[in-house]
């Protein structure tokens, strides 16, 4: 897997695929980006599970706290993961234990553990570093477009008609669309730097 | 495996433009309204918290708008665009993210006069000071960074002599100095140099030249290249820091690799206001389609047009860098292999007079100020566009007094030709 740019069906499947989403740092705090992915995925329809030991005993939007993984209790298909690039390997660890195991592990924006990663897939699980499922949903929806973001991907199909909210399906038939090379470059020469 | 690029002309014609996915319609509609309605409360507050997309009021967001940005974001290898009422808008909107009063930002001598104009004085009320730097000479931007230096500011190809900027040579100024390269791409168009694959962090233009290409619409562009660390010191507050405007959210941390172009929309525009109009975004998205045929067409008409005056007795010069002679010939290899531009100067051994005299006698050229237009346009910079400089500054700038500027249409090149020979021998 080249963890530098994925193909957008790797994205789209995976979004497409998982219905349990563990956010590992969910902050009930609303102007924190890790409260943003969490409403807009619940938004989405995903079955939204907040992890944060911080704030047990208390919910976010309606879905109670848990300390850690072990603590869901029942099967989750995709760990996202909203901490830092040094946090990143005992989550994966603690992930790895569960039992079923879950399919996909996400680091969001930011985060990138090249060995925590060539783990989790060792042990068949899809991996995806440095990228937000908001962001993505967005863009593979081409719901994104609408803040003028170059959503990378082209179509001369009609889009699907959007359900409740404007909420636009991720079951669009595109091709790529404008590539963000020199984006894609700077940030991995930064994630090399750090 | 790795999903396919397509090529510059099919981006051209199909980037951000899906079928209307309630009617069908092929072409992007045109969205005339000013707001759009809610679903609910909740989904209100999260508009307008940010933690939603989707669009709330024209002068922020607008579908048709949308379009357009997406589509010159993905022409130029950008992550995002923001389209605004005007190029000088743009410029205001890009500096309004990066300068506090007190900030200076660096800008090369040869500008459009407007920018010139904007830049010394109604910059100077908002406490934004600009160093200006000579583009023919790399270490005079070197000279000018300053512990204030917060952006450096280019044209690809300047107006008004067609020259061209070693965009790689200044990038690696700015990178040294950790600030933004901001390049108005406007007279080259992302078809012919793509000043973000040379190391630019920013791109503006004006739309209203060759992107829009037919003189219908104002509108101008600025192009998030997702390349820049606005979080790596405290210089970018508008972008690292907590927004008080919208309950302190940092814009970095939340949009990631196109937070500038967030930052310019919800920070900048929002509260500036200058919007472009739906319709005008329409006009300007319908001319992109042809952007490249066009392109082709100015430059083709604009080399044999130059080559024309340069063998005119009664020329002192022409300044057109895709000639072999001219000075920027190296540098237009290398930038602009497609072509040089065609908008380009030249000088008449006759003085100011034989110019004014020039532009009276042209039948098909027209007398205006404006550039990369479908007709072929004809000014006197000295006297019009750079008037407001002083004499040593219209000389710097390339609009010395016995200068004409020209900006090549799609005509046919032997009409050009034959209009300019008898106004150069009435």
């Amino acid at each position: 897997m080249n963890h530098d740019a994925y193909d957008d069906n790797y994205i789209r499947e995976i979004l497409n695929g998982v219905k349990s989403i563990a956010m590992v740092g969910a902050s009930p705090v609303n102007v924190r980006p890790s409260y943003f992915a969490f409403k807009y995925l619940a938004q989405r329809g995903y079955d939204m599970i907040p992890v944060n030991p911080g704030h047990v005993g208390k919910s976010l939007l309606g879905k109670p706290f848990v300390a850690s993984l072990a603590d869901i209790g029942r099967p989750v298909d995709m760990i996202d993961i909203f901490r830092n690039s040094s946090h990143i390997l005992p989550v994966v660890d603690e992930a790895l234990k569960l039992s079923p195991p879950p399919k996909v592990i996400w680091m969001q924006l930011g985060a990138r553990d090249d060995a925590a990663a060539a783990k989790a897939e060792a042990a068949g699980l899809k991996v995806v570093m440095n990228r937000c499922p908001k962001i993505e949903y967005g863009r593979l929806s081409s719901e994104i477009s609408w803040m003028g973001v170059n959503s990378r991907t082209l179509s001369s199909k009609r889009a699907p008609i959007p359900t409740q909210g404007m909420r636009l399906s991720l079951n669009r038939t595109s091709v790529g669309g404008g590539e963000t090379a020199a984006s894609d470059r700077a940030a991995k020469n930064k994630s090399e730097l750090t | 495996m790795t999903d396919r690029i397509p090529g510059f002309s099919t981006l051209a014609v199909h980037a951000g433009a899906q079928p209307d996915p309630t009617t069908g319609a092929r072409v992007t509609p045109i969205y005339q309204t000013t707001s759009f309605v809610f679903n609910d409360a909740d989904h209100a507050a999260s508009l307008f918290g940010l933690q939603a997309f989707g669009n709330i009021y024209t002068r922020i967001t607008n579908p048709t708008t949308a379009v357009l940005e997406e589509r010159v974001a993905a022409l130029e290898g950008g992550t995002a665009a923001l389209a605004v009422a005007s190029g000088h808008a743009a410029q205001v909107v890009v500096l309004q993210q990066l300068l506090m009063p007190g900030d200076e930002f660096i800008a090369a001598r040869k500008l459009y006069g407007g920018s010139i104009n904007q830049f010394t004085h109604a910059f100077k009320s908002f406490g934004w000071n600009v160093a200006w730097a000579d583009p023919d000479d790399i270490e005079s931007f070197e000279r000018a960074v300053t512990p204030h230096t917060k952006a450096i500011f280019i044209e690809s190809i300047a107006n008004p002599a067609g020259s061209i900027t070693d965009i790689e040579a200044i990038a690696t100024v700015a990178r040294k100095a950790g600030v933004p390269l901001i390049v108005d791409n406007t007279l080259a168009t992302p078809y012919l140099i793509r000043p973000i694959d040379h190391g630019a962090d920013i791109v503006v233009h004006s739309l209203t030249k060759f992107l829009g290409g037919h003189g219908n619409s104002l509108g101008g562009i600025i192009v998030d290249a997702g390349t820049f660390d606005w979080s790596k010191d405290d210089k970018y507050p508008m972008l690292s820091e907590p927004r008080p405007e919208y309950h302190g959210i940092r814009i970095q941390e939340t949009f990631g690799n196109f937070a500038f172009a967030i930052a310019c929309r919800v920070l900048g525009l929002r509260d500036l206001g200058p919007a472009i109009s739906p319709f005008n975004a329409f006009l300007i998205l319908t001319g992109i389609e042809t952007l490249s045929l066009r392109m082709q067409k100015h430059c083709e008409n604009a080399k044999a047009v130059a080559e024309f005056l340069s063998g005119h007795p009664a020329v002192a010069e022409v300044n057109y860098s895709g000639l072999a002679s001219n000075k920027y010939n190296n540098l237009a290899r290398k930038y602009a292999p497609k072509g040089a531009g065609a908008v380009f100067t030249f000088s008449l051994k006759g003085g100011y007079d034989a110019g004014v005299s020039l532009v009276s006698n042209l039948k098909l050229f027209s007398h205006l100020a404006n550039v990369g237009d479908t007709r072929s346009l004809v000014i006197h910079p000295a006297s019009t566009t750079h008037s407001q400089l002083d004499d040593a500054a219209k000389v710097r700038s390339g609009a010395a007094p016995d200068v004409v500027r020209l900006s090549i249409g799609i005509e046919d090149k032997e009409d050009l030709i034959a209009d300019l020979e008898q106004a150069l021998s009435a």
